[in-house]
């Protein structure tokens, strides 16, 4: 009788009725921003007017024209276009770190709360490790003997992004698993994989998500930082990092725009990811308040 | 509390011990003989190929090679710097009050800005507490090297306030702290950001608490009851993530010396990067997670000193 | 009665209290008078919600922000509502002291004990040696071992009962005229309840301070109190002495607290809850606040509004309180 009743259920609420839009102006202007960026960086080659590469040396630091935009850069390059085509690795560099720190800590995270134990001792203890060395010192050591590119970067704030993700699921993952639901199916016989998956997963996937978009902006600084120290995407690839690097030597010369465009990208971008995280998770607060 | 101690040093030597054999086993993972890294296509003579395999002990064993680097590192000697043609210790002994001068200056400002704008926001609703949340947003989403660059062309090109990047060290503490204060705040703005924020919620908390009404109710003058009360009360966590901050301004460091072109450990470690000098990045990568778990050490054993609940081994009476 | 009846120190006048809503303003106390003398012990009782904490509260100037209010209160003759900072600040060192119900949460668990024990009167100017003395013998006087090591203490080294007794102590620290006591208490276990009631009890008849008691408890009440005054939906409904208001209530309120109180003797009745739920007077209907729970409401009470009216040797606000209805 009572494992019937208790059988039922706790849903948190789902992804699907964390609806988007209606959270306030600032929270659509957000996800309006991040949807204009990934429009952006899909199709940049179909709407940028020059090749991000072409060299113009005869049209070194123009400024803003009709013919381009945003002016130029030292190598005559076109500003505009370099931006264009600096969204896709501003934004494929941090996804590739938020997928692999959320998968990689989301099942650490299971793991070591469903086990308890040993495990979770020894996982935790692993995480504390992780996350008491940088993330920036960590992939400086590794671009360090690899040599610079997006693969050094990438993976060390993958590694170090993990144990963030990890913590904060091994906590709500706890506190579900204490729920009498998941006893329930335990006693009848479930197998401890199948109760994950099937239920613990979806309950924990908003909260998850909502730090994932946060770590999102934290990755696209870090890994614009790495660029602009000259460690992650090399020239002559766009990328906004980079590109400040070699806008330095404009601004000395009063030429804004070459650094100053990047810089309002890589702020307006970090704005809206957080805007957007903080707006989802302060949702799901709330929603748990509701629903005790 | 002496458990508590020993519990807490012990993980603090697990930590620098792991970090220790990543820094060590990161020279292993290049792709070929760790002397061709090393020498980074340089031609060299079969002398040359032999003094850097004794000094790096390429010949024996991988543990016994990690235990006689690690040895040197403990007794101070981090080996030579391929670049410099100079003993690590003495290079980072050169480099280090710089940026001990520009961290502690930062660490000035991040203090200074983050707490005096999370006071004002939470003692003044209104306006000004949405300008500094509106404000602190910007400045947390606003990396480094942004900020370095809109501080140089606003103060340096536009003004002419404060030396642009370069110029090498000035001599004296004055003309030296002038040229240091771009670098500084374009390092300090993210943490005071933070900080701003931190505090604010903080004092907020603190205003709804019971113990505050109390305090008023028994004719404690405002100005007291902020400074003694909400305040004091606030500063736990403020410590707590200060302390987390001073690690980040350590590592934030590297970033902001290359921008200003500002000699010290962080732009040492930069151009050891690019110029492949394994030993000194060796160096500065530990060191940094050295100071780094000490510094969250040293929050964790002020905490106590800020709450006595949290005073290990003191019970109620 | 008493022949030399000496000024009330604490005088509430047709208090009134409104705090401001999404739109209309919520009324939260209507027409709240009441007395009292020094040396008097007075309880203020009533469920949650009916505005008694708001009320005693307002006699610190401790208004919700927002709140606009009608009537007078006034400490040793001085109207609270009109004071300036200063006159405010003054009255709260001086003249009232108040004592909270969870002693956890209003000592700031921070600063040391001492510092708290001294803070009011430093704030009043005394100098810090001084109040330092002082505050040793106040807590001599509350039953504190050791006084001057536990100055020296911080507040989570004391247990609740130890605790409340430091606030007491700290709330006589400037000798005030009045002291008001919200549900000084609830927060404690039933054994340290009896040691705290005894200490107020006793320093009250030593210092002949007044003390606005206030509590949901009638029965603590008529343990400590000289008089009651019951309030119900941010209205008094009844008030006498405790005897006369234990031996024949006059509001079916009353009545209802009184029968709903668990006795030990043998042979006494089961206690009887009031049905329904209390409401508050922002809920309340245009009659009788109390019709929808009273098993004694006629259709009149429905629509008639009773005011305070003199039956026996003290007041009630029921229409049918003269009728002699068995209670």
């Amino acid at each position: 009788m009572t494992t019937t009743l208790t059988t039922v259920p706790y849903r948190r609420p789902g992804l699907r009725r964390l609806r988007l839009l209606g959270q306030g102006p600032l929270f659509t202007v957000s996800v309006a921003v991040l949807a204009v960026l990934v429009l952006v960086a899909v199709s940049a080659p179909l709407l940028a007017p020059y090749d991000p590469e072409a060299l113009d040396l005869g049209a070194s630091l123009v400024g803003t024209t009709g013919d381009h935009l945003l002016g130029t850069d030292q190598s005559g390059r076109d500003i505009l276009s370099r931006l264009l085509h600096g969204a896709r690795t501003g934004l494929l560099g941090p996804l590739l770190v938020v997928g692999v720190s959320t998968l990689l800590g989301t099942l650490l995270g299971v793991v070591a709360a469903w086990r308890g134990g040993w495990t979770d001792a020894l996982l935790s203890r692993a995480m504390d490790l992780v996350f008491s060395v940088p993330g920036l010192m960590l992939a400086i050591l590794l671009v360090a003997v690899t040599g610079p590119g997006m693969t050094a970067p990438v993976i060390a704030m993958a590694v170090a992004y993990t144990p963030y993700v990890g913590r904060l699921v091994r906590g709500i993952a706890r506190q579900e698993k204490a729920r009498p639901y998941v006893e329930a199916y335990v006693v009848q016989g479930w197998s401890g994989w199948t109760v994950c998956v099937r239920h613990l997963l979806p309950n924990i996937a908003p909260t998850v998500f909502a730090q994932s978009a946060m770590n999102f902006g934290y990755a696209l600084m870090d890994l614009a930082a790495l660029s602009f120290l000259g460690f992650g995407v090399q020239p002559p690839t766009a990328d906004w990092g980079a590109m400040i690097n070699e806008g330095q030597g404009a601004v000395l010369q009063g030429a804004m725009l070459p650094a100053l465009a990047p810089s309002v990208c890589i702020v307006l971008a970090v704005v809206a990811f957080g805007i957007v995280g903080e707006g989802l998770a302060d949702r799901i607060a709330r929603r748990e308040k509701q629903t005790p | 509390m002496t458990r508590f101690l020993a519990g807490r040093l012990a993980g603090l030597v697990a930590v620098l011990l792991v970090t220790s054999v990543v820094v060590f086993g990161t020279l292993h993972l290049a792709p070929g003989d760790p002397v061709t890294f090393l020498l980074h296509g340089r031609p060299a003579s079969p002398e040359t190929v032999a003094a850097l395999r004794a000094e790096h002990h390429l010949d024996d064993p991988l543990a016994v090679q990690y235990g006689k680097w690690l040895g040197g590192v403990l007794s101070g000697d981090f080996g030579r710097s391929a670049q410099y043609h100079q003993d690590v210790t003495a290079l980072l002994g050169s480099r280090l009050p710089g940026t001990a001068l520009l961290v502690g200056y930062s660490a000035l400002l991040v203090a200074v800005l983050g707490v005096g704008a999370g006071v004002l926001a939470a003692l003044r609703p209104g306006l000004l507490d949405r300008t500094v949340l509106i404000g602190t947003g910007v400045a947390t989403a606003t990396p480094s090297f942004v900020t370095a660059i809109a501080l140089v062309s606003l103060f340096s090109v536009q003004l002419g306030w404060f030396p642009g990047p370069g110029g090498g060290a000035a001599g004296g503490l004055g003309p030296r702290l002038h040229q240091l204060t771009l670098p500084a705040l374009a390092l300090a703005l993210t943490f005071a950001g933070l900080l701003a924020r931190v505090t604010r919620s903080a004092m907020l908390d603190e205003m709804g608490r019971e113990h505050v009404e109390v305090a008023r109710a028994r004719g404690v003058a405002g100005r007291s009851v902020v400074r003694r009360h909400v305040l004091r009360n606030a500063l736990g966590p403020v410590v707590t993530v200060g302390g987390t901050m001073l690690a980040g301004l350590l590592i934030g460091t590297a970033i902001v010396e290359t921008a200003f072109d500002v000699p010290g450990l962080g732009s040492l470690l930069v151009q050891s990067v690019t110029s492949q000098d394994f030993a000194v990045v060796q160096a500065v990568t530990l060191l940094s997670v050295a100071a780094f778990v000490l510094v969250n050490l040293a929050v964790d054993l002020l905490a106590p000193l800020i709450d006595p609940r949290l005073s290990p081994g003191e019970g109620s009476s | 009665m008493n022949h030399s009846t000496p000024p009330p120190v604490l005088e509430i006048d047709g208090l009134e209290l409104r705090l401001p809503d999404d739109r209309a303003a919520r009324p939260v106390l209507d027409g709240v008078s009441l007395t009292v003398r020094p040396g008097e012990t007075v309880g203020l009782v009533g469920e949650s919600g009916s505005g008694k904490s708001v009320a005693c509260r307002s006699v610190l100037g401790l208004l919700p922000k927002g709140a606009r209010t009608a009537g007078q209160i006034r400490v040793n003759g001085a109207d609270v509502l009109t004071m300036d900072r200063a006159r405010l600040a003054s009255l709260r060192t001086r003249e009232v002291a108040m004592v909270f119900q969870d002693p956890r949460a209003s000592v700031n668990p921070l600063r040391r004990v001492g510092d708290f024990l001294t803070e009011g009167l430093r704030a009043s100017g005394t100098p810090a040696a001084k109040a330092t003395a002082r505050a040793e013998e106040l807590l001599a006087a509350v039953g504190i071992r050791d006084p001057r090591g536990a100055l020296r203490r911080h507040p989570h080294q004391f247990s609740g009962g130890m605790l409340q007794r430091v606030v007491i102590a700290a709330a006589l620290a400037a000798e005030p005229a009045l002291l008001v006591a919200d549900e000084p208490t609830t927060a404690l276990d039933v054994t340290t309840q009896a040691e705290v009631i005894s200490i107020l009890a006793r320093l009250r008849a030593e210092r002949g301070t007044g003390m606005l008691f206030v509590t949901h408890d009638l029965e603590l009440a008529s343990a400590i109190c000289d008089r009651v005054y019951v309030m119900y939906a941010g209205r008094i409904v009844e008030t006498r002495s405790t005897d006369e208001l234990f031996d024949r209530p006059r509001h079916p309120y009353t009545a209802g607290l009184l029968a709903c109180t668990p006795h030990i003797e043998a042979g006494s009745p089961a206690p009887r809850p009031i049905p329904g739920r209390p409401v508050s007077l922002a809920e309340a209907p245009a009659g009788c606040a109390f019709a929808a729970r009273c098993a004694h409401a006629v259709a009149r009470c429905a629509e008639e509004k009773p005011e305070l009216a003199r039956h026996g040797e003290g007041f009630a606000a029921c229409l049918r309180a003269e009728e002699g209805i068995a209670l």
